[in-house]
């Protein structure tokens, strides 16, 4: 991949917490590296298909919402995830759907008014040089991203080369939001020491209502309900691995789940693991959540996760403009209103740009 | 899922952890032998070169296999870890092998080591007897975690052992040699921590910029050197 130094995106508002996340740091855990990487990985996903990157490039991960930022070249980005009031040059647009940007356009994200994290994908991938294999931020070690910390005002961010002519328009077939909702049920596989745990201890977990507490972040959610009993009285073991959804019990016995920002190893028993498929829903849990828990089998989870690498896929992507063809000034201008959304859109020899509805009102 | 009571669990015993992780228990105590199964179980892993193992997490007494589900399912990586399981235990002990022994300066005491004092006292020794005792022995790394590049080490004398302190620091500085209970150990990078702080060491313990980034790998040994300054 060939640099364009002049392909950038300025920091105008970074918001409480914006960060450079891919899918994380893999192969250094056992040096104690923790993995970091997008907490919703569905969002992460959808927004690089939508804008024709690798499942890999590194996108920003928008805490709350309230950024702005500016393109200095013209590129095609999405925005999915948590919801938000989005415009681009005070156009509005649509969550899930990809856009043509000109040169000097400003996106902006207004404060998230369902689910926590939203995601900003822009073909080519941001381009700053990964740390031991990957562009993730985590920021308790200092690792990954712009130095290891969030964006701040200012900020000139480099992008890669985009993939010949990306499309615009498009949307992932079938793309259900992870927005959590105030009440989420999440699907369990219970181990690796689940034989710590006392009967009622593990009926406490699988028939009790938890909320998500507010001393929560991407290490993890602690989560407030009722007490899960261990057999022994204590829930210290031996230090060792933990991985993504892990779900430890520490000595008061209220678990806590752990996320992508985890630290490698851990020594308290650990109750269940979260269904991969589930993880993206709790990136999305904002403190007050309800969360309920079923337990599935290994079986059951691994064909789940089949099932979503089937709805990941580039031949799932389909154009939401309407075959409408105008002449306008000798160009061919095709226009249509997204289906998901309020936004109108309008593709001028392949690029479709946002457009203010306003200026699509039927004269006379 | 584990099923059977704690106190008659037999090892070595495979558990999952979710639908992407097969976790390989061979004792549920902290023991050098067990550790030595450990990092030759990794090496058996490693040269079996099994196309859906994405990452290993050697720990104490356990081994973490992450798995792509998509690759091997549950049923197929389980056996398959199983029969390598086995393989590894018979082969282990016929070639003790001689682990690697990161040597570390330390500045002992004064700023450097700002409990090495407070230390002594409780263990009721003399400064140089607590240096003495701390940098003549070897400690196993049983594990790398907490934070990059952070070693578990075992072995420390139990005549220096003092509890964590009642509040832990905002900041330690990076380097920083510590005691916690019975353990040792040296802090990478800053960051917050409790440990009783009996000296510093100028090697630069985690780079990111290396393809080797951590100077102390699982299963290695460390020896401390006492020296008078750390300038180099």
């Amino acid at each position: 991949m060939t640099d364009n130094p002049s392909r950038t995106i300025l920091v105008v508002q970074p918001g409480p917490m914006t960060l450079v996340q891919d899918r994380g740091r893999f192969g250094f855990q056992q040096l104690g590296v923790s993995v970091s990487g997008a907490v919703d990985i569905d969002a992460l996903d959808t927004a690089n298909l939508l804008v024709g990157n690798d499942s890999n490039a590194a996108c920003l991960e928008v805490m709350l919402g309230g950024l702005e930022i500016e393109f200095s070249n013209a590129v095609v980005i999405a925005v999915t995830g948590a919801e938000s009031d989005l415009t681009i040059d005070d156009v509005p647009i649509s969550l899930g759907v990809s856009y043509f940007v000109h040169a000097g356009a400003r996106l902006e994200l207004g404060l998230v008014n369902n689910g926590l994290r939203a995601y900003i994908a822009v073909g080519g991938g941001i381009e700053i040089a990964p740390v031991l294999g990957s562009r993730s931020t985590h920021l308790a070690s200092g690792i990954g991203g712009i130095d290891g910390r969030a964006l701040i005002t200012g900020d000139v961010i480099y992008l890669g080369q985009s993939s010949d002519a990306v499309a615009s328009g498009l949307l992932l077939e079938d793309d259900s939001p992870t927005s959590s909702g105030s009440e989420i049920n999440v699907r369990i596989v219970l181990g690796p020491q689940d034989d710590e745990f006392s009967d009622s201890g593990i009926a406490s977990l699988l028939n009790s209502t938890y909320t998500v507490s507010d001393q929560s972040n991407r290490q993890g959610l602690r989560l407030d309900g009722p007490v899960i009993e261990s057999k022994s009285g204590r829930y210290d073991i031996v230090s060792d691995a933990v991985v993504n959804g892990s779900i430890q019990v520490p000595g008061d016995g209220k678990p806590i789940l752990l996320l992508a920002d985890r630290q490698t190893t851990g020594g308290y028993a650990k109750i269940a693991t979260v269904a991969t498929v589930d993880l993206p829903r709790l990136g999305q849990a904002g403190p007050g959540t309800k969360i309920t828990f079923s337990a599935i089998t290994i079986e059951e989870s691994q064909e789940l996760l089949a099932v979503r690498s089937e709805r990941f896929n580039p031949k799932n992507l389909v154009s939401i403009v309407e075959k409408i063809s105008l002449k306008v000034d000798g160009d061919d201008i095709v226009v249509g209103v997204a289906d998901n959304g309020s936004s109108a859109l309008a593709a001028v020899e392949g690029n479709t740009y946002p457009v203010s509805v306003e200026e699509y009102t039927p004269a006379g | 899922m584990a099923s059977s009571e704690t106190s008659s669990t037999t090892y070595p015993r495979l558990v999952t952890a979710g639908d992407s992780a097969i976790v390989i228990e061979l004792g549920s105590e902290i023991d050098p032998n067990v550790n030595n199964q450990i990092y030759s179980l990794v090496k058996t892993l490693e040269m079996a070169d099994i196309e859906a193992i994405r990452e290993l997490v050697p720990t104490y007494r356990s081994l973490l296999v992450n798995y792509d589900p998509l690759v091997s399912g549950f049923a197929e990586m389980n056996e398959r870890l199983m029969d390598l399981v086995d393989f590894s235990k018979d082969r282990a002990g016929t070639e003790p092998e001689q682990a690697r022994i990161v040597e570390l300066p330390v500045v002992y005491g004064g700023d450097d080591g700002p409990d090495l004092d407070s230390l002594a006292e409780h263990a009721s020794l003399s400064v140089q007897e607590v240096i003495d005792i701390h940098s003549g022995i070897d400690y196993r790394v049983y594990m790398i975690g907490f934070a990059p590049g952070f070693p578990y080490l075992g072995g420390l004398d139990k005549r220096i052992a003092m509890p964590r302190l009642k509040t832990p620091r905002v900041s330690v500085p990076a380097g920083s040699v510590g005691i916690a209970e019975s353990q040792t150990g040296v802090y990478p990078n800053a960051s917050p921590g409790g440990w009783q702080l009996i000296g510093r060491t100028p090697a630069k313990l985690f780079d990111v910029s290396s393809k080797s980034p951590s100077m102390i790998t699982p299963g290695s040994k460390v020896r401390f050197v006492p020296v008078k300054s750390r300038d180099r």
